[in-house]
């Protein structure tokens, strides 16, 4: 009768606490959700930055045209005069996520913009995020470790960075969808169910359709099949978990044309397939091993090891052919600079000019990851007691992600989630050891009066107190008097079992370390809200500042784009340095030459070579490209320091990299970059200086730039060819219009004049790529 | 270059009508005042007219004729019948004003009746109040103007009022914006002084006299033009009127030519940029809350709300100041409390909003009013003080199921003067407000209620598949594993309240209180052993208990053994006692023992946890 008792209480106490951890994974959620309204609410409901507004200007094509539209979408309004093919080149995840979703709630009659659903999927699908973390995290090491690293992971600074309300990216829905990827596949590997291998088949589809990171699992994944393999965990549900992944994921990835047969023919996919294969010779041997004898085995295994080496030799041979035969040697550049760190700065300058492909410093881990960094270690030690399968895939998950943000900043992102990880499972062990001693102690005091009344248990007690000394009779003692109590108090028997092998802490240490543990969390906690709020909430297309007169807000970006919009022709084309590129197309609606898209060097090469050349030569170049506004980005006036005076450096270099006369030392004086009367006049006579600075000295009459803390060096100076139309309030955007060629009569004799030189026009066709 | 020059046809129309000027001359204008007030972009002609009928016959209709380039022009139109002078006068309701295309008259003339509202008798006067407001109906002149020159427009009209009657004393007055004038046409009687240029006055003009004036000024206001404007106006019958103004806006005037320099723009806003629209004022209702202005590409942040008890100022900045040519579109919208602009009349609910939009100086070119009427309104009519363009749609929005109707109004040409209420009758069950809340309740009841059915149901499709019965029996087994293990912790601390029992009789001596916890323990663990048997036995018989059994099995000897040594400890201790053993002796005895007992205990426990996790 007892037993029925205890076990109808322990079904109770287990659905209250599925209630329980499910009201808690709610307000996670909510947590998760609102911690990224900082944006909305400090600024507005906006798209932000640069590749939100290509996402932004991608979705609304496909709410507009539909699905069938979307995948041929031959978008003419950018990379002009090449175009680019939106639906063959662009991650579709995002979008179609996206588009979905609006295309759901205005079935059922809740007419949201699209803006409105692109700048709130990232925090809803932050939501989802954590609660993938907590499954994943409860698979590896249970619920309450779950639930902390679920916790941790709706305020990670780092991804809070990349996915604030308006932060419409990719990497927004991947992190969700690379956290359940791991899930289904550490869910497969404990289960061994074929379903669910399934379901991770389908999760690393929708991982590849958002985002290019989808290498990191397909390297992950064989990383940690080969890991168990090697350290001899393998099991037929290491195969179910495997096996499947690779046939169909690869299928599926094949069907993004994005990726199209780079998911069977690029070296980033190869791991994947080695360990297929191997997956199936180790399946085939632990096969044989079970219906074969000891001895006949050992024959087998000599047989199989000597055939099996030709053949492995002759497939790694054709593997290194295959990959020599391309160019790269079948990497990608950006994959290449997961390997070398250094190589793309050595040889691809547009990728090293961003910001983000940068390695990080020691101080940017701690902003993104905070207290995570401490306590990453004890995740670590404790996912080693016991050590498992899904275990082992977390310590692997968090050394291979802590090697790749420090190749590169955007990677933080990957890193994370692992970071969550480790730490929701070390401070829930932590909590666990802690609040056990404390229990034990609260126990072991407050039952002593209830205990009086029984009979003989009174002695045992007082035993209890007498032999503090010894741990493990008291630990007896408690269990027997917990025992006791289950007899009469009706709790559940199971809980206490585990309790006596561990260690009990002495009380007064376990309280002081469960305070500093929550103060620890405490402490993440402030630093996750100030982040949110202060640091990653700035939309970029809109800045305040504040002073002693109040808040002051610069919407020049948004200022100058209305006015294209507004006041050009819908045909124009403009020109701009490529960072500008998206925003331009997606605000203004006109065309551009080069955008944040970078996939043609070359037309990039010709806009940077634009710009950095004097005035007629760029003025030939832009017309040949038929440029009608030039757009430069200025912030001396106000001191807005990400401008294109401070970009110009890249623009040169690779401008430099495809047009050889120019040369990086001409803009440099003794290898400083500098513009002011020092400047050399290369750069003083530039397209960029000239159109940053013109008329600039007439606002306060010296010309002092405030980003660069100088006088400039050229003050008074004219545009021959070019006219300025619209500068914004604050001069932070600058568009300029080409003048129509003057005079048909003295361009006739110019020209004459210079053909006689002879090699001036040579040299000018060879500057220009585009006559 | 264009030259200015005078309207030829006007010209041509003036002999064209001396051949019937006898056709309307019963009537006679006996005093004519005209005011032409040129101080913006909207042209407001006032003339005062006083009528008499010399004929033998009563006169109802009084016919208002304007040329072509007015009468396309004219935007409204309103006519009043005026009374006393100075102070005294007092003015009626709008007259009733219809076009009319009477007999004999050119047809590049738009002609206007105003019906009187009494027959005007032989030898009767009476004064009328003719306001016209038009639109477009300046020249720009010259077209084009760079950042740094004023903008100029020029006027042209006839010195003499057009009209079919004769007209004994006339004058006019032209109003000027700034005391700024190009050129204008010096007749006889002309007076320019400060902001006014004054012709007149003239007497006894016959009909259809017609000299021209151009007047060319300096009007640097900017021509705000909406080219389309959509008012949306949603009644929610929460509390709420929410009104939401789409404006597409062009600056009309002069347009710029060459380049905009903000830096001279900066320096001097009013020398360099002085026609430029920088700034626009919404004058809306009192009290209205939620105010925002934005565009397609977010927020503008130039805006500022001022309030007080009888009105709300919205002082809004286009994202970059306009010039001639420039066009920008923006949002603005704002809430209304319902209260103040939804009254009940007889049975039905009537919205009073106003008609027109919210700024002064806009000309509207086509205007849509779009009133959103709550889901399940019926009987709707519209009463506006103006002929509208009357379409219906519907609105699907939050929670809908049939839609909410709309009613579409459209007026090409809108003035400030057309800023007047308006009302829409509707009728609205209180009950249809309560729809989707209750909706939203009975979904979520819905929602619950599928929850907990789906997690009671068994949705196996089929009962008798192995798989399914290997789970059922698979529970069971749990079950009985968990009872198994519950009995054991049970034995378990008899086991140790045994031991307690000994350590007490080793402080006290109590030799009976220690064989009656023997007995106690005995009985209890007799009893659980009873209960252990049906468990292992059906352990032992089910399939899927496989690879617990022999756990079961061993858990069960090791624990029989530690029981039987207990129990000897136990006796040989009491024993000891009985024969009054020293401490020491009973030690010796019992260390053999007691060393099992550990080691059994142990493995018991091992064993307990092994199944535990299984």
């Amino acid at each position: 009768m007892a037993a029925q008792e205890t076990s109808q209480s322990a079904i109770f106490r287990h659905a209250f606490g599925n209630v329980l951890s499910f009201t808690v994974l709610l307000l996670i959620g909510v947590m998760a959700f609102s911690i990224r309204l900082f944006s909305v609410i400090k600024y507005e409901s906006v798209i932000h930055e640069f590749d939100p507004y290509f996402n932004y200007r991608v979705t609304q094509f496909l709410t507009k045209s539909g699905v069938y539209d979307f995948w041929n979408w031959f978008d003419d309004r950018t990379w002009y005069p090449l175009g680019r093919v939106i639906g063959g080149t662009v991650y579709p995840g995002l979008t179609l996520t996206a588009g979905t979703l609006w295309r759901i709630l205005n079935s059922i009659n809740i007419p949201l913009s699209v803006e409105t659903v692109c700048v709130f999927t990232a925090p809803v699908f932050s939501a989802f995020a954590s609660w993938a973390t907590y499954l994943l995290t409860k698979e590896i090491k249970g619920a309450g470790a779950g639930l902390t690293a679920a916790a941790l992971l709706a305020m990670v600074p780092s991804y809070i960075s990349r996915s604030v309300a308006g932060s419409y990216d990719n990497e927004a829905v991947a992190i969700f969808a690379l956290i359940f990827t791991f899930y289904l596949y550490i869910k497969t590997l404990n289960t061994g169910s074929l379903f669910y291998a399934t379901l991770n088949a389908i999760a690393y589809f929708y991982m590849v359709c958002s985002w290019g990171g989808y290498t990191f699992i397909i390297n992950l994944i064989p990383m940690h099949v080969l890991l168990c393999i090697v350290t001899g965990r393998y099991s037929p549900r290491l195969y179910i978990a495997y096996a499947p992944l690779v046939v169909l994921g690869t299928l599926l990835a094949a069907l993004v044309p994005v990726v199209g047969f780079n998911a069977v023919m690029t070296s980033e996919h190869f791991a994947s397939f080695l360990v297929f294969i191997i997956i199936h010779v180790v399946a085939l041997v632990y096969y044989i091993k079970g219906i074969l004898t000891p001895q006949m085995f050992k024959v087998a295994v000599t047989l199989v090891v000597s055939v099996g080496m030709v053949l492995c030799f002759a497939v790694l041979a054709v593997l290194i052919a295959l990959v020599a035969s391309s160019p790269t040697k079948g990497w990608s550049g950006r994959s290449l600079s997961l390997l070398d760190p250094t190589y793309a700065s050595k040889y691809i300058p547009i990728i090293a000019s961003v910001s983000e492909h940068q390695p990080p410093t020691w101080p940017s881990y701690f902003m993104d990851i905070n207290v995570l960094a401490f306590l990453v270690p004890a995740g670590i030690i404790a996912c080693f007691l016991p050590l498992s399968d899904a275990s082992s895939f977390a310590v692997l998950y968090i050394v291979t992600s802590v090697y790749f943000s420090g190749v590169m900043v955007r990677l933080m992102l990957v890193l994370a989630p692992a970071a969550c990880i480790m730490s929701g499972i070390a401070l829930s062990e932590a909590f666990d050891v802690f609040t056990r001693s404390i229990k034990f102690h609260l126990v072991g005091t407050t039952q002593n009066p209830q205990e009086n009344a029984g009979d003989a248990t009174k002695v045992t007690q007082n035993d209890v107190k007498s032999e503090k000394s010894e741990d493990t009779v008291k630990e007896r003692s408690s269990r027997k008097s917990k025992k006791k109590d289950k007899e009469n108090i009706e709790k559940p028997s199971l809980v206490s079992r585990v309790e006596k092998r561990l260690l009990v802490l002495p009380l007064e240490t376990s309280v002081m370390a469960v305070f500093l543990v929550v103060l620890l969390g405490a402490f993440y906690v402030v630093h996750c809200v100030w982040a949110a709020a202060e640091a990653y909430s700035a939309p970029s297309i809109v800045l305040t500042s504040r002073s002693h007169d109040g808040l002051h807000v610069f919407d020049d970006f948004r200022e100058a784009y209305a006015w294209l919009s507004h006041n050009t022709e819908v045909d124009d084309k403009v020109a701009s340095w490529w960072d500008y590129g998206y925003q331009t197309t997606a605000m203004a609606n006109r065309t551009v030459i080069v955008d944040n898209n970078t996939w043609n060097n070359t037309h990039i090469a010709t806009v940077g070579t634009a710009l950095s050349s004097p005035e007629k030569a760029a003025w030939d170049i832009f017309n040949s490209l038929d440029v009608k506004y030039v757009l430069v980005v200025f912030g001396g006036l106000v001191g807005y320091p990400s401008d294109d005076i401070n970009k110009f450096l890249w623009m040169v270099r690779i401008g430099g990299g495809v047009f050889p006369h120019i040369k990086e030392p001409d803009y440099l004086r003794d290898g400083q970059y500098r513009i002011d009367s020092q400047a050399t006049p290369t750069m003083l006579n530039c397209l960029m200086y000239k159109l940053s600075y013109y008329r600039f000295v007439e606002t306060d009459g010296r010309g002092y730039d405030k980003v660069r803390n100088t006088e400039i060096g050229k003050k008074h100076f004219k545009l021959n060819h070019f006219e300025e139309v619209f500068t914004t309030h604050h001069w932070m955007v600058r568009i300029y219009k080409l003048k129509s060629p003057r005079n048909r009569i003295r361009g006739k004799t110019k020209r004459s004049k210079s053909q006689k030189s002879g090699t001036s026009k040579r040299s000018t066709r060879k500057k220009n790529p585009w006559q | 270059m264009k030259r200015l020059h005078p309207d030829l046809s006007l010209l041509f129309l003036f002999g064209f009508f001396t051949l019937f000027s006898n056709v309307c001359s019963d009537l006679v204008i006996s005093k004519l005042d005209r005011q032409i007030d040129l101080s913006s972009q909207i042209v407001r002609f006032t003339t005062s007219l006083k009528l008499e009928n010399n004929g033998a016959e009563a006169v109802s209709k009084v016919l208002l004729p304007y040329p072509e380039n007015q009468g396309k022009n004219l935007a409204f139109l309103s006519v009043t019948v005026t009374e006393g002078k100075g102070k005294t006068k007092t003015s009626s309701d709008r007259l009733h004003v219809d076009v009319v295309h009477p007999e004999g008259m050119p047809p590049s003339l738009t002609w206007y009746a105003v019906s009187l509202p009494k027959e005007l008798s032989k030898g009767g006067s009476l004064t009328l109040e003719v306001k016209a407001v038009f639109t477009h109906l300046l020249t720009l002149f010259p077209e084009k103007i760079t950042q740094a020159e004023a903008q100029l427009v020029a006027f042209q009209d006839s010195a003499h009022y057009l009209s079919p009657y004769a007209v004994k004393i006339q004058s006019l007055t032209v109003k000027l914006p700034e005391p700024k004038v190009e050129s204008y046409t010096k007749l006889e009687n002309t007076k320019f002084s400060g902001s006014e240029i004054k012709y007149g006055p003239y007497e006894n003009i016959p009909p259809f006299s017609l000299p021209t004036i151009i007047v060319h000024f300096v009007s640097n206001k900017p021509f705000s033009v909406a080219q389309e404007l959509v008012r949306e106006i949603e009644v929610s019958h929460w509390g709420n009127v929410q009104v939401t103004e789409n404006y597409n806006l062009i600056h009309a005037g002069a347009e710029l030519k060459g380049v905009f320099s903000r830096l001279d723009y900066q320096e001097r806003p009013h020398v360099r940029g002085a026609s430029a629209l920088s700034s626009l004022v919404a004058r809306l209702p009192a009290r209205a809350h939620s105010i925002y202005y934005r565009d397609d590409i977010g927020n503008i942040s130039t805006s500022n709300v001022y309030s007080d008890s009888a009105k709300t100022l919205l002082e809004i900045e286009p994202r970059y100041p306009m010039f001639g040519g420039w066009r920008t579109a923006f949002t603005i919208g704002y809430g209304l409390p319902l209260q103040d602009f939804l009254f009940k009349s007889q049975g039905k609910r009537f919205l009073d909003i106003t008609f027109g939009c919210p700024m002064n100086d806009i000309v509207i070119e086509n205007l849509f009013v779009k009133v959103v009427l709550p889901e399940g309104s019926k009987d709707i009519s519209v009463v506006a003080p103006f002929p509208t363009k009357e379409t219906r749609e519907t609105k699907l929005s939050h929670l809908d199921i049939a839609g909410r109707p709309v009613i579409v109004l459209e007026k090409k040409n809108v003035v400030p003067e057309h800023n007047k209420k308006f009302q829409v009758y509707y009728r609205f069950s209180s009950f249809s407000l309560l729809r989707e809340p209750l909706m939203l309740v009975f979904g979520f009841f819905l929602f619950f209620v599928a929850c907990i059915v789906y997690v009671h149901a068994d949705f196996t499709i089929s009962k008798s598949s192995p798989s399914y019965i290997a789970k059922l029996q698979w529970d069971e087994v749990q079950t009985a594993v968990q009872q198994f293990q519950n009995i054991m912790n049970c034995v378990l601390v008899i086991h140790d309240k045994l031991d307690a029992s000994l350590r007490d009789l080793s402080r006290t001596g109590d030799v009976q209180a220690c064989k009656a916890a023997r007995k106690n323990a005995d009985a209890f663990l007799k009893e659980l052993t009873k209960e252990l048997k049906p468990l292992s036995a059906f352990l032992q018989s089910s399939p899927q208990a496989l690879q617990i059994v022999p756990k079961v099995d061993e858990l069960v000897i090791k624990e029989k053994e530690l029981q039987e040594k207990l129990m000897l400890k136990h006796s040989m201790v009491v024993d000891s006692y009985e024969k009054k053993s020293g401490g020491r002796d009973i030690d010796n005895r019992v260390t053999a023992v007691q060393q099992k007992i550990t080691l059994l205990r142990q493995e018991v426990d091992d064993l307990l946890e092994v199944i535990d996790e299984i």
